[in-house]
């Protein structure tokens, strides 16, 4: 690799080791100097290695810049307290007190103590968000902001006080006790959840942008299942439905970045060994006897990864909606149940049911009322698709409800 | 909204005493589809219980007798909480419940909150 490509590249792989690294040996008070030490470190590399060629190994050689700038810190901060607190302890220091441990287990540990930090129920979900792209994948405050649909200015004001957050509530760096860790696990995964949602749902038109916040959820979540503590199975369900989503992200968008809609897909463009993985982590999601709604959406991603249309496809389908809904009401449940009604019970029943969801300021009630009409009662289909399309925001839930219209009127 | 509770009653007693898998769950099919369209329509508070058909009726003066009422064919079989605006609306969405095809019924009674 070149000087070039590799300085970014080793950004998003090591810039977040160190940085947990430093914040768990420093404490949250100090995620500023641990960010400003990475940056700096990053900054000479950048400088040196381009006068001097690279270094023989360039990870050792950050590891070691950004060490020594820590152990630089800690040497300062020490004689500070001391000469401030001069009568309470002398200045030496010890050797413990320097060590800066870049070793592969510690950096795991950091990284995933940093997940937990990072994700507080004391900061909002949307602040979790970034501040996991910022911190423990190593994203900038422009990427963040073009991923998240923000602006830039937002963006920064948005993870600032997320940071003053976690500083005035002295959030620990460290794993909960067991008392704490299901609840505390609770909120990461959710986190995660979200983090995956907001690639795969997203409608930048930024593909690769969109993928890459799919594939650091699956990273963080992978992290969890390595963890003995960590590796339960609302972890692994939720593993599990992301592998099954990201199976079919070759085949559900197109070069310009349009959605292919699932009916639409080539089934040869999904892959397999995401499939498989996704059962593998299903299986071991089995093992307890809390049934989660990461366990139900999973189940039904596993239906979707079969193409085929059968009625056994549709009735799982169904009854999987039926207990998703009863765990966590939401629209989009709602809809995409009564969608499963239609192929398992007929749209007749479906239409009826339908019609008692009266969701009238979401597009896609009607977009689901004119799909349902279809073939049944197309004057009905057709004002139902106008009406959806009349509420619809972006660009790409437009162009597919156009195309819905244009074939209902071929 | 206010909630409402539900309770089914049906014959329980008189009911054919074994059932195979694939009977159980095509009786099982139209309860599920009920109580997910409720879901769906985010009126659904709580999906209860299923109540068994054994019981016990405790009286005053130590009297304890086999319940539930034999003499009464009306047992309660189960109950859910829904979420509705009126007591007529809590209604009309018990007019698909499953219970009525088989010869029971639902009574519905508001929720008086505790405090």
């Amino acid at each position: 690799m070149q000087e070039k490509e590799l300085i970014p590249h080793l950004f998003r792989t090591e810039y977040r080791k160190i940085i947990s690294v430093l914040c768990k040996r420093f404490g949250i008070e100090y995620i500023e100097v641990a960010e400003d030490i990475v940056s700096d470190t990053f900054l000479l590399a950048s400088e040196t290695w381009g006068l001097k060629g690279l270094p023989k190994n360039p990870i050792a050689w950050l590891y070691t810049v950004s060490k020594n700038k820590a152990i630089d810190f800690l040497k300062h901060k020490k004689i500070f307290t001391g000469k401030v607190y001069s009568d309470i302890q002398q200045t030496t220091l010890t050797i413990n007190e320097i060590e800066i441990d870049l070793s592969d287990k510690n950096i795991t540990d950091s990284q995933l103590q940093m997940m937990f930090a990072v994700c507080h129920d004391c900061i909002s979900k949307d602040a979790q968000i970034g501040l996991s792209l910022n911190i423990l994948c190593g994203f900038g405050v422009e990427e963040i902001a073009d991923a998240l649909l923000t602006s830039r200015e937002a963006t920064y004001k948005r993870l600032s006080r997320a940071k003053e957050k976690l500083k005035a509530e002295n959030v620990r760096i460290e794993l909960p006790g067991l008392s704490d860790i299901h609840n505390r696990l609770e909120t990461v995964l959710t986190t995660l959840y979200l983090l995956f949602s907001e690639g795969y749902y997203s409608t930048s038109q930024k593909t690769t942008l969109r993928k890459e916040l799919c594939v650091e959820a699956m990273r963080l979540n992978v992290m969890l299942i390595e963890n003995e503590q960590t590796n339960t199975p609302s972890a692994n369900a939720l593993l599990s439905l992301m592998c099954f989503h990201a199976s079919r992200f070759e085949a559900r968008t197109k070069q310009n970045g349009d959605i292919i809609l699932y009916e639409d897909q080539d089934e040869k463009l999904w892959n397999r060994e995401l499939i498989a993985r996704g059962e593998h982590y299903l299986i071991h999601a089995s093992k307890g006897d809390k049934l989660s709604k990461y366990h139900i959406e999973a189940a039904i991603a596993y239906w979707h990864t079969h193409k085929k249309d059968t009625l056994e496809k549709w009735e799982n389908i169904l009854q999987l909606y039926n207990r998703l809904l009863q765990i966590e009401y939401s629209p989009i449940a709602a809809l995409n149940r009564t969608y499963a009604l239609a192929k398992a019970n007929g749209k007749q029943e479906a239409i009826i049911e339908a019609e008692k969801l009266d969701l009238i300021t979401n597009h896609l009630y009607y977009s689901l009322l004119g799909n349902l009409y279809s073939d049944v009662d197309n004057k009905k289909a057709l004002s139902n698709l106008q009406k959806a399309l009349a509420l619809a925001k972006t660009v790409a839930d437009k162009k597919i409800i156009e195309k819905n219209i244009s074939r209902l009127i071929k | 909204m206010e909630e409402f509770l539900l309770v089914f009653r049906s014959d329980y007693a008189n009911k054919v005493p074994q059932q195979s898998p694939e009977q159980l769950q095509s009786m099982m099919k139209p309860w599920q589809d009920w109580i997910g369209s409720l879901a769906a329509q985010n009126k659904l508070v709580s999906s209860g219980n299923r109540l068994a058909s054994e019981g016990r009726v405790v009286k005053p003066q130590n009297i304890i007798t086999n319940g539930p009422y034999v003499e009464i064919k009306e047992a309660i079989g189960g109950y859910i909480i829904i979420r509705a605006s009126s007591l007529d609306e809590a209604a009309k969405l018990s007019k698909s419940c499953p219970i009525l095809s088989i010869g029971g019924n639902v009574e519905i009674r508001a929720i008086v909150p505790m405090d």
